[in-house]
């Protein structure tokens, strides 16, 4: 069960209408490396995977959901004012054509969200491996996008969850590290 | 530079049509050499936490856009 806070985890602030932006940004609420794809693969790994890290998968999970909140508000404030022109000057035509200004779960080229991109072994070390990579190229991703944005408001929230990325990577490891553990380790009954 | 920062340096072609990129950089963050985190390592205020997305100093590393401008009291 969940409970949810109406408010977003870090203040989502954008200071120029910039939908182009908008359109690299889905990347990350709709692609394969995005918040979504992260938060389903964490919250589904945790039936098969040992008790000690499951409560890490819960949580890490859930905070990607509030990362996926605040991605979307970004995309939203970006384009909400926006002219179907300035739309279609930005590539943003072939999805106002499909969706007006509505959200979309697809990555930045347009490809729409598929479950393949996550994967469940059922093996925990292969799973938590996966779960280190998935941080590691999230954490590109943003680098890739603040390096396109002029918006200092807005890569400041991109900073933000670039770092998240960074804490969730470290405490996949140590959750490996953990799994690891039992081995040479002597076990006093 | 940011010591969470690599270089390196590629092979650049007499015939490259682009203007060539001598040295290349990226990313190795904190996490890649902390193993399992020790107990007491230093913190960030409550406040200075929210903002910085970790509340252990160790594991900041922000990034940024070499193009962009450094805003309300933010240094890399």
């Amino acid at each position: 069960m969940w409970f949810y806070e109406k408010k977003l985890q870090y203040p989502v602030r954008v200071s120029t209408c910039n939908p182009t932006l908008a359109k690299f940004l889905i990347e990350q609420y709709g692609g394969a490396d995005g918040e979504l794809a992260a938060a389903l693969r964490y919250l589904n790994q945790r039936y098969t995977i040992p008790d000690k890290v499951i409560g890490l998968l819960t949580d890490i999970g859930t905070e990607e959901f509030a990362h996926l909140e605040m991605i979307a508000t970004m995309v939203y404030k970006l384009t909400k004012d926006a002219t179907p022109e300035q739309l279609k000057a930005a590539g943003l035509g072939d999805h106002y054509a499909d969706h007006d200004k509505a959200l979309f779960y697809h990555n930045a080229a347009g490809v729409p969200f598929t479950a393949a991109y996550i994967q469940a072994k059922g093996d925990p070390i292969a799973d938590l491996y996966e779960d280190i990579a998935a941080e590691e190229k999230a954490r590109a991703t943003y680098q890739w996008i603040i390096n396109m944005s002029d918006d200092p408001d807005l890569n400041d929230g991109l900073r933000f969850l670039r770092e998240r990325e960074i804490i969730h990577s470290q405490r996949f490891r140590e959750a490996v590290e953990i799994l690891k553990e039992e081995q040479g380790k002597k076990k006093i009954f | 530079m940011n010591k969470f920062l690599r270089t390196y340096h590629p092979y650049v072609s007499p015939f490259d049509p682009c203007k060539p990129i001598l040295e290349k950089t990226y990313s190795t963050p904190p996490n890649l050499f902390m193993g399992f985190q020790p107990p007491n390592l230093p913190q960030f205020s409550p406040q200075e936490a929210l903002r910085a997305g970790t509340l252990w100093k160790a594991f900041y590393d922000p990034w940024f856009n070499p193009f962009e401008k450094p805003k309300r009291g933010e240094t890399s």
